[in-house]
């Protein structure tokens, strides 16, 4: 938490420095994970054994066809699902092994989901939309809402506060979207598809926005099957038939 | 902990916006909660009203005061083992109060002979039939916890001369004489003459039966002389400490043994009755009453419940995808079942709150209308009626809630 007194300018140097660790200490680590679900009589393997390392500081994208496994790998990424076989660590931690309860307080704690269909709950305001998380981080309403109230600046938002959902453009509501998902200072930023819903214009100010999150020292993961998207991340994982076809650093 | 208080805020915020959003399918839900809690707050009302009657005859028996008479108050089988008793007579009481006052730290105080018939009472044109007149020694006053609107009950001189004087019931004095004070004006009891020394307070009935402000009190030795030279009576015996009525019981029994001269090993030929024994008489019928009736009521309530139940499951549905959002935001298990228990509580907690506001209304209406109509009000009921809106809240809630909490987040974000 940051000193009463500190301006704007500290308290965001402070925010940084709290999750601040070096580029290069790996953050998810996955190894020769599986997924199988019964589909019926039929067993569907979404995952034969993928492996995977993700550092901080990272700006990753996932891409594959429908049925690749992308999906799942990402609900997996995101603690939503845990593995059949195979190791997760999150920051060190075993996630494969955490009851429903523990992996609420990971996603709370380590992860931003940023929503295709932006998920915003509609008969609230930006700003009770953006503190949702930190409600379940049991923090007190002062540093709930001077947290969301910067987060929503953050996004380019400040004027939006008090606006509910139906009141918001299509970029703006994944805008206060992106503010949820950062309130919490969160070790990745897992977003999918975060420009389906979205025009194209709209859709690069999105990318942009996550760019510059990025710059600022955030971890990105993206998923999705557009190349122009998958264009602005670092490294690119494709994924086909439950098995990563190549992981490739760009420019 | 400051986390679940957070969650518990929120969770009403959220429950509250629902409720706004969805105001008709609220109310209609609501609805059958509001009739639930009026139906068991007025059943309520009028098993407290039946009960507080009860209590209020039997206090006008005395609580204090045992009754010796020949036949038990309840049923009998053997009723010819107690046709054959002997009479009780007046001079019985003397007998005891003679073995009272002879017996050291006895439990009784005085006995007092009641000799009763009905009788038609006349003052000029007024006239009030079927009053229930009784003859009693001056000791009466010591039974009887009765005010006196006006005046005074007859004193040991007039009660020993049998002087024609006579203490009347609030309503026999009021249909006597409407406008103006009866007290020191003539009467004509069954065409005897007596002057009107007192009038009792308002006192009530007992049971709906018996009025105990139509009665008229005699001397005994006036009612012996105008109305009936047998002397039969029963016996009402003041006990010192009601605290303890079975030793006093036994203790007016050895003396009504004594004063009869009956043998050992020979059964009483008399029956020791107290309000006790109406009470064991009355609690089961009052309490077949008050379960028969809450239980018919409650079943509108059960109706009110199942249809909180239904609109819990429907809202889960509805909102299957904010679930899933919650939970990827980090909402717990404990989180999610809390938020949609408390709008079920809402909507309960709203319909009771109205429910209770109807009752209340219908109540006072009925008690403006017939105010001898058995209903009785309290602030506890409205505690009770609001408990019960939490609970069925919670227990109509409570499936739906739980399949809400278990959801899988990847399921339900995937939901449409």
């Amino acid at each position: 938490m940051t000193a009463p007194s500190a301006s704007p300018g500290q308290a965001e140097r402070a925010a940084i420095s709290r999750n601040y660790r070096p580029p290069g200490a790996v953050v998810i680590e996955i190894e020769n994970v599986t997924k199988l679900y019964k589909m019926g009589e039929e067993i569907v393997h979404a995952l034969r054994g993928v492996s995977l390392n993700v550092s901080r500081n990272e700006y990753l994208a996932i891409m594959g066809p429908s049925g690749s496994g992308k999906s799942t790998l990402m609900n997996m990424l995101g603690c939503l699902d845990t593995p059949t076989s195979g190791k997760y660590h999150f920051s060190g931690k075993n996630v494969s092994t955490m009851t429903d309860d523990e992996l609420a307080d990971i996603r709370n704690r380590e992860i931003g989901f940023v929503f295709q269909t932006f998920n915003l709950l509609p008969r609230s305001t930006s700003l009770a939309n953006v503190e949702l998380p930190l409600i379940y981080a049991g923090l007190s309403p002062g540093i709930r809402r001077e947290r969301a109230e910067q987060a929503l600046r953050d996004v380019g938002l400040g004027e939006r506060m008090m606006h509910k959902p139906n009141e918001l453009s299509g970029g703006q509501r994944q805008r206060v979207a992106i503010a949820r998902a950062l309130v919490n200072r969160p070790s990745i930023i897992l977003a999918d598809e975060p420009t389906g819903n979205l025009d194209s214009r709209t859709g690069e100010e999105i990318m942009q926005l996550l760019e510059d999150l990025y710059e600022q020292g955030n971890t990105i993961i993206v998923v999705t099957h557009e190349e122009d998207i998958a264009r602005h991340a670092r490294r690119v994982v494709r994924l086909r038939d439950g098995l990563i076809e190549s992981d490739a650093r760009q420019a | 902990m400051k986390r679940l208080l957070y969650e518990f805020t929120e969770s009403f915020r959220i429950a509250w916006t629902q409720i706004r959003a969805n105001k008709m399918r609220s109310l209609l839900t609501a609805l059958g909660v509001i009739i639930g809690i009026v139906a068991v707050t007025l059943m309520g009302t009028a098993i407290r009203g039946i009960d507080t009657g009860f209590q209020n005859s039997l206090a006008l028996l005395g609580d204090d005061v045992l009754y010796i008479q020949k036949w038990p108050w309840g049923p009998v089988e053997d009723w010819w083992n107690y046709a054959n008793r002997p009479v009780i007579k007046t001079r019985n009481a003397d007998e005891i109060n003679r073995i009272i006052g002879n017996t050291p730290n006895s439990l009784l105080e005085v006995a007092v002979p009641v000799s009763g018939r009905g009788s038609t009472i006349k003052v000029g044109d007024a006239r009030v039939s079927n009053v229930y007149t009784i003859g009693t020694s001056a000791d009466y006053a010591k039974l009887s916890a009765a005010d006196y609107r006006e005046g005074r009950l007859f004193n040991d001189s007039e009660s020993t001369a049998g002087t024609a004087v006579c203490v009347l019931g609030c309503d026999v004095a009021d249909a006597l004489s409407p406008t103006r004070s009866i007290i020191d004006q003539t009467v004509y009891i069954d065409g005897h003459p007596f002057r009107v020394v007192g009038v009792f307070a308002k006192q009530g009935e007992f049971l709906g039966l018996f009025s105990f402000d139509n009665q008229a009190v005699l001397p005994l030795a006036a009612f012996s002389k105008y109305f009936s030279t047998k002397q039969n009576a029963e016996l009402r015996v003041k006990v010192r400490d009601k605290t303890r009525m079975t030793e006093a019981k036994e203790e007016l029994a050895g003396a009504m043994r004594r004063a009869r001269g009956q043998l050992p090993g020979e059964r009483d030929n008399f029956s020791i009755n107290e309000q006790e024994a109406i009470r064991a008489q009355l609690d089961p019928i009052k309490k077949g009453i008050a379960f028969a009736g809450l239980f018919i009521t409650g079943l509108s309530l059960f109706v009110g419940a199942i249809g909180i139940m239904n609109i819990t499951f429907v809202s889960v549905k509805e909102r299957t995808k904010e679930i899933g959002t919650r939970k990827a935001l980090g909402a717990r298990r404990l989180s999610i079942l809390l938020q949609f228990l408390i709008e079920a509580v809402s909507i309960c907690l709203i319909g009771g709150v109205v429910g209770m506001i109807v009752a209340y209304s219908l109540f006072a209406v009925v008690r403006s209308g017939a105010p001898n109509f058995p209903v009785e009000f309290s602030p506890d009921l409205v505690v009770v009626s609001m408990m019960v809106s939490i609970v069925t809240g919670i227990v109509s809630g409570f499936a739906p809630a739980w399949g809400a909490s278990r959801l899988d987040p990847v399921v339900a974000l995937r939901y449409e």
